[in-house]
Parts: structure tokens; C-alpha cells; sequence
């Protein structure tokens, strides 16, 4: 499978990167690890005729202790945000989760950024990263902005950015609660998820449950309102609108949540 | 270098671009240029004849293409040959010397860890970058650093002791 032919611009700061996407405009797009876009690229359902390639691009590969938050570079690969030491002491459920991502060969290539920035339902981290209440930061042609973890993702791979902007950086508060809890349902051992389940406290972020990934509201409601975790979980499906495929139906997927919500709660109430 | 695609545009279409690439290969600096498009397998492969990168599924699952990039397991049919731009890429073929084989080669042969042989090149790979940051794994970090690749034949039983045994002898060469 050989993608359509493209020109390829290796930019050398973030600076340059936004000046060449400016330049380009539609035509282009940005390379990050090419663990989403070269499979997409391959089977021709993307043909950017310019491809922006940010791994060169220094300082943006980082996982650094800023108090009451981790920022994480954009282009920290899977690989780094599963080993690192201050994310396994101060954010297990996002270390942990980063290595439940594909295969170690997926994880030494992919970035958290682009892991993000893609906006696929069925991706693990944005589950995660929703269920953490992150802060992404994004560089445009106009500067900088904040983005709410809950105002990114909008669609079946549609995010909260704009084509010419970059995603810089993701700021990760250090939870209240520690309890965290991570499940993924998968047909084989390493696979995509058909649902996963990210819990942190009583924040509750869900895997390949809608167009775009989401968080079990009604689930958090009830937690907040008292609710055990079996009581809870039982409402994770509500607002959801889950996807059917040959790895299961909607109907199949609102059971996996259910049991799923459950078990990621008791993994947190229980402790590692 | 010349490689064929099965379809290069309509003549007198838009002129294919083409980059120069300097990549070290299994210690040897190579300069090509090449379409931005071109996968690093192909370039390891029909560029320079290295065939022992196989190519399997080319959709990022079965590991067989598995290649080192500095010192990294990734699969070489998901990454251009131009992202590879001044790193050092090592693939199956460098791991004998003249006269020796490598270890974990060595261990394939002793415990029979192939049967056809199609996955052998990746999972030594995968093995090798295991190898390199873990000296001493236990049976389940081996399969845990090789659940990126696939092997239709074996049922991996032997992969597993294949690999233990060139991590023992790797470690008795670097304690001798
Ligand atoms: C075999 C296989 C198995 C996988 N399994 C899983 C899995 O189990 N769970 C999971 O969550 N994921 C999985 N993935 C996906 C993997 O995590 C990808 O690495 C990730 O989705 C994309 O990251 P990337 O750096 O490779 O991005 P790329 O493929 O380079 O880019 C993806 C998209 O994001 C854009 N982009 C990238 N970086 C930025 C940025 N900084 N700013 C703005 N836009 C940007 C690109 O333009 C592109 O549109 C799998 C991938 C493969 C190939
Ligand atoms: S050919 Fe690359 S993973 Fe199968
Ligand atoms: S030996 Fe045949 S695929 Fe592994």
C-alpha cells in the first residue's frame, strides 16, 4: 500500500511549522509519530499534498513538575509518558494508560499530541485525559490558547483545533483523590479497545462510546450524589451513543460499560 | 537507487518530488533520494537489498518488518524512509558478524524458535531492543516485548525460550 505521493517539509521550530501550515493552508497536515496518519495515508483516506513534519522540532518532547500540574511536551512519546517516574508517582492512570496503547513498537513511535490532536473515539488517552480535567495548549498564526480537556474533542475526528493551529502542551492537574481506575475490553491481548473506561476519583471518561470520546455524566452524577460504585455504573451508558461494528453492537458496547464503569470503580475505591 | 512504484502520476503531471536521505545502516552511511512517500522497509528492502526486513500485513500489526531506529523497536512499514534522516538503523542483517552469528540468532537455531521463518527477522529485532534495556527478563517481559509481533507457526512457546537463552549466553559473554 503506497500512499499518494506529497511534499514533505521538515520544520525545525514550531515557529516554522505554523509558517509552512499558514503557507499551505488545507493541503497540509502535520507528521507527528505517522502512527494514525501513515495507516490513513496508506489506504489513500487521507492525501495531504504537504506533510509537516514535527519530529525535528526541539522542546517538545517533556514531562516536567510544575507544582500543581504536570505539563507533558506535545511530542512525549507513548513510550516516555509510560515510564516516566514523576507521571507513575503523580498520575498513574495516565502512565499506566499510555502503556495499554498498541504494541511497544506503536508506543516508541506515537505521541500523546497526536494521540490527542487525531480525535479518534476508540483512542485510549483522551478518555483519560478527560477524566483527568487536562488544559491542552495550542499555537496558532494568533498565539496561544487554553483549551478545556471537555471543549476538545468534537467529533468523530474533530477537535477544538483549527487546521493552521499546533498543539503544544497538555497541562495535567494532580488529582484530589488518588484512586484511579483504568479498563479496556479488548478481542485479543494487544488491540484497540471495543470500550475502555478511565476513572480518576469520580471523574469517569469513556472509550469508543460515542462520535466523540466522552465522559459517563450521568455515572459522575450519581457519584457525586452518594451513589456506590455498582449503583453508579449501572447509569454509564445514558447519553452515550455508541457505534456498531463487527466488534460488537451499540447494545453489546452499552453492556460492556456498565460492567466496565464498575469494575474501573472498584479498581479505584480498592487501591493498587 | 531506482524503485518502481505501480503508479508514479500521468505523464507530464505534477513532477514527483523527491528529498535526499543520509541514514546510517547497520553502521554504513547511506545517502539515497527518494520519493517523501517511500516507507523505510521499502528503502531497506528495494533500495538497498537488504531483504531480511520482511514486509507482512504493511498495516502495522504483525511486527515482521520490525527494524531499530536508534536503538528503538518500531516497524518500518509505518515510518517514511525520510523521517529516518540522520538515525542509525540497524536491522536483522546486522546483527552477525563475519564469523559469528548473534546470540539471539544463535538461540532461534538452539531451541527452535522459527518454523517458516517469515516473523524470525521482527521478533529478533523486537528481542534485541528488549535485550538492550533489559539484560535479565523474565519469561513474561519477553512476551510483553514481543506482543508487537505475530507468528502464524510457532505458538511463540519456543520465541520465548529462544530469547531467555540468548539472554543467558549475552549475559555469561559480558560477564567472561
Ligand atoms: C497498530 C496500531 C495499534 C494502535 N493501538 C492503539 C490503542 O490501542 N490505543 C490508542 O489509543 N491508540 C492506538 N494506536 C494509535 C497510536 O496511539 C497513535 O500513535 C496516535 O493515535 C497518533 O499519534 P501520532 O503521534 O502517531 O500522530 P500522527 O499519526 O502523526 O498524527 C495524527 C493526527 O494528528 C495531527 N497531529 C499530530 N500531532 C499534532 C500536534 N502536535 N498538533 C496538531 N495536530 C497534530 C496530525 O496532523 C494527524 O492528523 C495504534 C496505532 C497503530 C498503528
Ligand atoms: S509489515 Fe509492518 S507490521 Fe506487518
Ligand atoms: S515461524 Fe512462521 S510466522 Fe513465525
Amino acid at each position: 500500500m503506497i500512499p499518494a505521493p506529497f511534499s514533505y517539509q521538515r520544520a525545525g521550530s514550531v515557529e516554522e511549522a505554523l509558517d509552512l501550515v499558514t503557507e499551505h493552508g488545507d493541503e497540509a497536515k502535520f507528521l507527528a509519530g505517522g502512527h494514525s496518519l501513515l495507516p490513513l495515508m496508506k489506504l489513500r483516506l487521507a492525501t495531504p499534498e504537504v506533510l509537516i513534519d514535527l519530529g525535528r522540532v526541539p522542546g517538545l518532547s517533556y514531562i516536567e513538575d510544575r507544582g500543581g500540574h504536570v505539563a507533558i511536551g506535545a511530542l512525549t512519546r507513548h513510550r516516555e509518558v509510560e515510564t516516566s517516574g514523576l507521571l507513575v508517582r503523580e498520575l498513574p492512570l495516565l502512565a499506566h494508560a499510555a502503556g495499554q496503547v498498541g504494541d511497544p513498537q506503536v508506543r516508541h513511535r506515537g505521541t500523546i499530541g497526536g494521540s490527542l490532536a487525531h480525535g479518534d473515539p476508540a483512542s485510549d488517552l483522551p478518555a483519560v485525559i478527560l477524566a483527568l480535567d487536562a488544559t491542552l495548549v495550542a499555537r496558532g498564526p494568533s498565539g496561544e490558547r487554553e483549551i478545556a480537556a471537555g471543549d476538545f474533542f468534537q467529533s468523530l475526528f474533530e477537535t477544538a483545533l483549527a487546521p493552521d493551529e499546533l498543539l503544544t502542551e497538555i497541562r495535567v492537574p494532580k488529582p484530589a483523590t488518588a484512586g484511579w481506575g483504568f479498563q479496556k475490553f479488548t478481542k485479543r491481548g494487544i488491540d484497540w479497545a471495543i470500550v475502555g473506561v478511565a476513572v480518576q476519583g469520580h471523574s469517569v471518561g469513556l472509550v469508543n462510546m460515542g462520535p466523540a470520546p466522552l465522559r459517563a455524566g450521568a455515572t459522575e452524577e450519581a457519584l457525586a450524589g452518594g451513589a456506590g460504585p455498582r449503583e453508579a455504573a449501572a447509569l454509564a451508558a445514558e447519553g452515550t451513543s455508541p457505534p456498531g461494528d463487527n466488534n460488537g453492537s451499540p447494545g453489546y458496547r452499552e453492556h460492556l460499560a456498565r460492567v466496565l464503569v464498575r469494575r474501573a470503580l472498584e479498581q479505584a475505591t480498592a487501591g493498587p | 537507487m531506482t524503485i518502481i512504484y505501480e503508479e508514479t502520476g500521468a505523464e507530464g503531471g505534477p513532477e514527483i518530488p523527491q528529498q535526499r536521505v543520509t541514514i546510517r545502516v547497520n553502521g554504513r552511511k547511506v545517502i539515497a533520494e527518494v520519493e517523501p512517500r517511500l516507507l523505510l522497509a521499502h528503502l531497506l528492502r528495494h533500495g538497498m537489498g537488504l531483504t531480511g526486513t520482511h514486509t507482512g500485513c504493511d498495516t502495522t500489526n504483525c511486527g515482521a518488518c520490525t527494524v531499530l531506529v536508534d536503538g528503538r523497536a518500531v516497524k518500518s512499514c509505518t515510518m517514511f524512509a525520510v523521517q529516518a534522516e540522520g538515525r542509525e538503523v540497524t536491522t536483522v542483517e546486522g546483527l552477525a558478524t563475519q564469523s559469528e552469528l548473534h546470540p539471539l540468532q544463535e538461540g532461534f537455531k538452539e531451541e527452535h524458535g522459527l518454523q517458516c521463518g517469515f516473523c524470525t527477522p521482527g521478533m529478533m529485532m523486537a528481542a534485541k531492543a528488549l535485550l538492550d534495556r533489559n539484560p535479565d527478563p523474565t519469561e513474561e517481559d519477553i512476551r510483553w516485548g514481543l506482543s508487537g509481533n505475530l507468528c502464524r507457526c510457532t505458538g511463540y512457546q519456543n520465541i520465548v525460550k529462544s530469547v531467555l537463552w540468548a539472554a543467558e549466553k549475552l549475559r555469561s559473554q559480558s560477564a567472561g
